[in-house]
């Protein structure tokens, strides 16, 4: 993965980088399957892998292949002092924390106990994740269906319903010719 | 893409497969992994698949942007509609238990089950119509250069 990420940032060839983005994508499914979070996984390798993929390759065919050379060298030293600070402390801030799947950890204390022991009898579905998601915590994936309907909204608004544009378009070519 | 026989033809065979798939994980999510989101993202990208073989254009007569445009809101729609169909039939707000009439004991997993599928079709149909919407969206904007 740290591999796939240096090459997307040194390459500049667009096509390259989202071929490798994609790459990386399904790499994080992989690694979210070996986790047991099978729903992130296919949720990653559909979107990361797949649409986000054909998005930016259309988009690449709109603004073209190549990125642009910054004009100028910059010193790279603070924006990499800063990087390595934050990851520094974001690394200091996981040593305490418990050990992966341990049973005692936080996590596993305040509200899992009682999904999994209740789900069974109070959402009679084998899935506990799907109880938890659409049940327990109905709100929020309401919260989250909303977003992702605001994105739809936010693309169209910007992006503009295509269909009655294009016929305009086509009446003003006709004019012209 | 719609020259190579190679492409076309497996995508053809593949994607009845894809789109039964999204078909599965949506209504098999109560037992399985999967649930509205991974297949409304799974049925997007069949049609998408659709489109990058046959072209936009084909996809848009089979189905027109206005069409999933509706879907878009008609996904929400479901899910706060069920939510006030449990406020109606006395529960809480999303809660299941109204849904259907009680059997023995203070819970209802019926009433949730069905809840649950409900929410999760409506989940899954704005989160289709939605990945779809901006496809068109993104591509149709080549016809305009």
């Amino acid at each position: 993965m740290a591999l796939t990420a240096l090459a997307v940032v040194r390459l500049r060839g667009l096509l390259a980088v989202i071929m490798l983005s994609g790459i990386y994508s399904l790499i994080s499914a992989a690694l979210l399957t070996t986790l047991d979070a099978v729903d992130v996984a296919m949720t990653e390798a559909a979107v990361g892998a797949g649409i986000t993929t054909v998005l930016l390759l259309g988009t690449m065919t709109l603004t073209g292949a190549d990125e642009a050379r910054p004009s100028r060298p910059r010193r790279r030293l603070l924006p990499l002092a800063v990087v390595l600070v934050t990851g520094g402390f974001l690394v200091y801030g996981t040593l305490d924390m418990p050990h992966f799947g341990a049973a005692d950890a936080p996590i596993h204390q305040h509200v899992a106990p009682r999904y999994i022991e209740q789900t069974a009898s109070e959402v009679g579905v084998p899935n506990i994740v799907t109880a938890v998601l659409a049940s327990y915590r109905g709100y929020d994936t309401m919260g989250e269906t909303t977003v992702v309907f605001t994105a739809a909204l936010g693309v169209l608004l910007l992006l503009g319903v295509e269909r009655p544009r294009r016929r305009r378009r086509d009446d003003g070519d006709g004019e012209d010719a | 893409m719609k020259r190579n026989p190679i492409v076309r033809e497996i995508g053809d065979f593949m994607l009845p497969a894809i789109l039964m798939f999204a078909l599965y994980v949506q209504f098999h999510g109560d037992y399985s992994p999967g649930g509205g989101f991974q297949a409304g993202v799974i049925f997007a990208a069949g049609i998408i698949v659709y489109s990058l073989i046959h072209g936009l254009e084909r996809t848009q007569r089979i189905l027109p942007p206005a069409v999933v445009r509706a879907g878009v809101s008609l996904g929400l729609l479901l899910y706060i509609g069920v939510g006030f169909a449990c406020l109606f039939l006395g529960g809480d707000f999303l809660d299941y238990d109204a849904l259907l009439p009680h059997g023995e004991g203070p819970n209802n997993p019926h009433g949730q089950e069905l809840g649950i599928l409900l929410v999760e079709f409506g989940v899954g149909l704005t989160v289709a119509a939605v990945m779809v919407t901006i496809f068109y969206a993104f591509s149709g904007r080549r016809d305009d250069r």
